[in-house]
C-alpha cells in the first residue's frame, strides 16, 4: 500500500505545513528572443531539414490564422479561432513525435495538425463543412480529425480528451506499441473534473500518455489568477505522482526538448508526463471575443515581444539556414495559397441531406430512415424554405 | 445448459468475451481481485491478469473516460459502473462524447466497442442512492443503445451482443435478480439480437410492456387477470434503444389496449415515449386509453419502497380499469 510508503518520509514532533510554492518549479528557456541561446543550455535533437519543417508550420499557422479571421470577419466563415503567439507550443511538441503517435487536441493546437501535414484543402472543408470535409459538416469550424494523421477529431466539451488520453496511451502499450498519445489542454480545462480523472488513471494505470498544458493565461475572459491559486497547472502533476516540467511555452527548442524526452520516458516507462507550457493567448479567444473587454493593450503588447515564430526566425538567421529575402517569398506563397484554398472551399456544395443521419449507429436504424423519408418529403413540398438540399433530393 | 444466476449468467458471457478477443477488458470499481461488490467479474483478473480485469480509482468519469479512449483506440473496454445511481458524474463522457464519437468525426473515429455494465433498480432496501432507473436520460441519446436483460439466459445473450455491437450499449443489470433469478443457460456461446423485443406470453385483450425485473411484476398481474377472465400478451422490451416499435405494435393494433410498466419515475419515463409513439401507430385499434404503471415522482424512497413500487397489484388494478374502460 502506499499508505506505509509515505509514512516512512521524515518525522517532525511540531506542525509543519507546507504550501505550493515550497515545491519549486523551474522553467526551461534554451531560446533567446534575438535567436542567441542560453548559455549552457542544453539542444533539443534537431537537424536543419527538421527545424526548416518546424518554422515552415510556424509561418503556415500565421497565415492560416490571420488570412481565417479576416474571412470570418468579412462573413465568409462562420466561427474561427487563432493561436496567435501560441504557435511554438503545439508545433514544436508535434515535431518530437513519431508520425503513429495519437494526437488528442483542445482546439487550439492546429499547429501540431499542420506539422502532420494535414492538406490545405482538409483544414478548408472542414472549415466551410462542405462534402469534402472528412467529418461530413457536422461540427463547428477548427474541430479538426483525421484517423489517417492520429490526430483524434476535435469536440467541444473542455477537457474530456484527459481521461480519455489515459485510455487511449494504455491500449497502445497493451498492445506492445511503442506509441504515446499527446493530449492538449489549456490552463482553463484543467479546472475540469476530467483533468483529474484522466491523470490519476493514467498515474495509476501506467498509461504513456503526454499531458501537454498550454497555459495561456487566460479562459476567455477569466484570468489564471482567477482559475487557480496554486503554482500553476505543473505544481498537480507531482501530486499524481506523475513526471512533470514548466517550459517556456514561446521557445519552440525548449518545447521540441522537453517533449522529445517526454516521449522517450513514456514509451520506456509505460508513465505519463505533465508538460506546462507557459505562452500568451495573443489574440481573442475565438472570433466571437473581444478581449479589449477584460485586458488592456499594453499587457498585449508587452507580450507581443516575445513572438516565438519571430524567436524562431531570428534563430534560422543567425544558423544561417534561413534568409529574409526566403521568408517574405515563403509568407507571400501561403497567403496566395490560403486565399486562393477559401475561394475553391467556400463554393463546394454540403453534404448531402443522407449525411443528416449517417454514423449516428453504425448502420442507420428503421426511426432514423424513417425521419430521414419524411424531412425529404417535406422538403420537396418547401424547397424555397431549404435551398442548400432542395434541388438534390430525388 | 447448466443452473445459472443472474450473475454467473454475466461472468460466464464476460469470460466468453475475454477469452475470444485479446483486446476486451473488464474496470471499474472493485471489479479487480475482489470481483466486483455483486461478483459479476469474478477470477476474471486471475484467468486473464491485472492488465485486462482491473480496479480503476473512485472516479466514474474517469472511468468512462478511459473507456472511451481505449474503445477509439480499437480495444474492446467493458467498463463497470457500481450502480447506475453513480453513473451521472460520467453522463457528459457518455452523452457528449460515447454516443457522439463516431457521427462528429464523419466515421474518422469510434467507440462502437464500448459496452458500460450497471446495476439499476430497486426491491433490496436501497433507498435513493441503490435503487435508481435511469434508463430516460440516456435514451433521449440518440447514438446509444440501451439494454436490459430480465433473467440469466437473457443476460448471457444480450450481453454478449451488446459487447460485440459495433455501437456504445448501456446495459443495465436488474440487481434484484442478481442471485433471485436462476434458470437455464447454455454454456456455449450465443447471442440475442439488440432492437428485438420478446413476446413472452401471447394473449388477447391487453399488451402488458415492460422490461427487466418487471417482466416478473407482469406476469404476476397478468395471472391475476386471468383468473378474471382477461387474457394478456405480455412483451419484454430488452432494448430501449432503438426500441422495436414494430413488435408492440402489432401487438398493440390486435389487443387493442396497452399497459407500460417500469420502476423508474412516470414524468419522463420511457413509457411516454411509448405511448406517444403507438397512438401514433395504433390510434384506430385503441379501445382504452394507454396507462402507465410507475413509480412516483419522488425521489426512490427507503422506508416507503413497497408503496413506491408499480408492483403486480397496481398493475393488476390498471388492467382491469384499462379492460373495463
Amino acid at each position: 500500500m502506499n499508505t506505509e510508503k509515505y509514512q516512512q518520509g521524515r518525522v517532525v514532533h511540531q506542525p509543519e505545513y507546507i504550501d505550493g510554492l515550497s515545491v519549486e518549479i523551474p522553467i526551461l528557456k534554451i531560446l533567446k528572443q534575438d535567436g542567441s541561446l542560453y548559455e549552457g543550455a542544453e539542444m533539443p535533437v534537431i537537424d536543419q531539414e527538421h527545424a526548416l519543417r518546424i518554422y515552415k508550420s510556424l509561418a503556415f499557422h500565421r497565415v492560416l490564422d490571420e488570412r481565417m479571421i479576416a474571412s470570418q470577419r468579412q462573413g465568409r466563415l462562420s466561427f474561427y479561432m487563432a493561436a496567435l503567439g501560441e504557435e511554438a507550443a503545439s508545433v514544436g511538441s508535434a515535431a518530437a513525435l513519431e508520425d503513429e503517435d495519437m494526437i488528442m487536441a483542445q482546439y487550439r493546437e492546429q499547429g501540431a495538425l499542420i506539422y502532420r501535414g494535414f492538406s490545405l484543402e482538409n483544414f478548408m472543408n472542414q472549415m466551410f463543412s462542405n462534402e469534402k470535409d472528412l467529418g461530413k459538416g457536422r461540427q463547428m469550424p477548427i474541430h479538426y480529425g483525421s484517423s489517417e494523421l492520429h490526430y483524434m477529431t476535435i469536440s467541444s466539451p473542455l477537457c474530456t480528451q484527459v481521461p480519455q488520453a489515459a485510455g487511449y496511451a494504455y491500449g497502445q502499450k497493451l498492445k506492445g506499441k511503442d506509441n504515446v498519445t499527446i493530449c492538449y489542454i489549456g490552463e482553463g480545462a484543467a479546472s475540469e473534473g476530467d483533468f483529474h480523472a484522466g491523470l490519476n488513471m493514467a498515474a495509476v494505470h501506467g498509461a504513456p500518455v503526454i499531458f501537454f498544458c498550454r497555459n495561456n493565461g487566460y479562459a476567455i475572459s477569466t484570468p489564471s489568477t482567477e482559475q487557480y491559486a496554486g503554482n500553476g497547472i505543473a505544481s498537480r502533476g507531482v501530486g499524481y505522482d506523475i513526471k512533470t516540467i514548466r517550459v517556456d511555452g514561446n521557445d519552440i527548442l525548449a518545447v521540441l526538448k522537453v517533449t522529445q524526452e517526454a516521449r522517450k520516458y513514456a514509451v520506456e516507462e509505460g508513465k505519463p508526463v505533465l508538460i506546462e507550457a507557459m505562452s500568451y493567448r495573443l489574440g481573442a479567444h475565438s472570433t466571437s471575443d473581444d478581449p479589449s473587454g477584460y485586458r488592456t493593450k499594453e499587457e498585449e503588447a508587452k507580450y507581443a515581444e516575445h513572438d516565438p515564430i519571430l524567436r524562431m526566425k531570428n534563430w534560422m538567421l543567425a544558423q544561417s539556414w534561413w534568409d529574409e529575402a526566403q521568408d517574405n517569398a515563403l509568407v507571400d506563397q501561403y497567403r496566395e495559397q490560403v486565399l486562393a484554398a477559401v475561394k475553391v472551399a467556400e463554393v463546394i456544395a454540403k453534404p448531402p441531406i443522407e449525411d443528416l443521419i449517417s454514423d449516428v449507429y453504425d448502420v442507420p436504424t428503421p426511426a432514423l430512415e424513417q425521419q430521414l423519408s419524411d424531412l425529404k418529403e417535406h422538403i420537396k413540398k418547401y424547397p424555397e424554405a431549404y435551398p442548400v438540399t432542395a434541388g438534390r433530393i430525388k | 445448459m447448466a443452473q445459472m444466476n443472474l450473475l454467473q449468467a454475466i461472468n460466464n458471457a464476460l469470460d466468453i468475451a475475454m477469452t475470444e478477443d485479446d483486446s476486451t477488458l473488464c474496470f471499474g470499481e472493485d471489479v479487480g481481485h475482489f470481483g466486483g461488490v455483486f461478483r459479476a467479474t469474478s477470477n476474471l483478473q486471475e484467468k486473464y491478469g491485472k492488465s485486462r480485469c482491473f480496479n480503476t480509482p473512485l472516479v466514474e468519469q474517469g472511468i468512462l473516460g478511459f473507456a472511451n479512449g481505449l474503445a477509439a483506440q480499437g480495444s474492446r473496454p467493458i467498463a463497470e459502473i457500481q450502480f447506475a445511481d453513480y453513473i451521472f458524474p460520467a453522463f457528459d463522457q457518455i452523452v457528449n462524447e460515447s454516443a457522439k464519437f463516431r457521427y462528429r468525426s464523419g466515421n474518422e473515429f469510434d467507440v462502437g466497442k464500448l459496452t458500460i455494465r450497471t446495476p439499476y433498480g430497486g426491491g433490496i432496501a436501497g433507498g435513493l442512492y441503490h435503487s435508481q432507473s435511469p434508463e430516460a436520460y440516456f435514451a433521449h441519446t440518440p447514438g446509444l443503445k440501451i439494454v436490459v436483460p430480465r433473467n440469466p439466459y437473457q443476460a448471457k445473450g444480450l450481453l454478449l451482443a451488446s459487447i460485440r455491437d459495433d455501437n456504445p450499449v448501456v446495459f443495465f443489470e436488474p440487481k434484484k435478480l442478481y442471485r433471485a433469478s436462476v434458470g437455464e443457460v447454455p454454456e456455449e456461446d450465443y447471442q440475442l439480437p439488440l432492437g428485438k423485443a420478446e413476446v413472452v406470453k401471447s394473449g388477447a385483450d391487453i399488451t402488458l410492456l415492460g422490461w427487466g425485473a418487471q417482466i416478473e411484476t407482469l406476469e404476476k398481474a397478468a395471472d391475476m387477470a386471468e383468473k378474471q377472465g382477461v387474457s394478456c400478451e405480455i412483451i419484454d422490451l430488452r432494448t430501449i434503444l432503438p426500441w422495436d416499435v414494430d413488435t408492440v405494435a402489432e401487438s398493440v393494433c390486435k389487443t387493442g389496449r396497452l399497459l407500460i410498466n417500469h420502476e423508474a419515475p412516470l414524468t419522463g419515463g420511457f413509457a411516454g415515449e411509448i405511448a406517444a409513439t403507438i397512438q401514433d401507430k395504433c390510434f384506430l385499434h385503441l379501445e382504452s386509453p394507454i396507462t402507465r404503471v410507475c413509480g412516483l415522482d419522488t425521489p426512490f424512497p427507503l422506508s416507503h419502497e413497497k408503496e413506491y413500487m408499480p408492483d403486480e397489484l397496481k398493475t393488476f388494478e390498471a388492467i382491469m380499469a384499462s379492460v373495463n374502460y
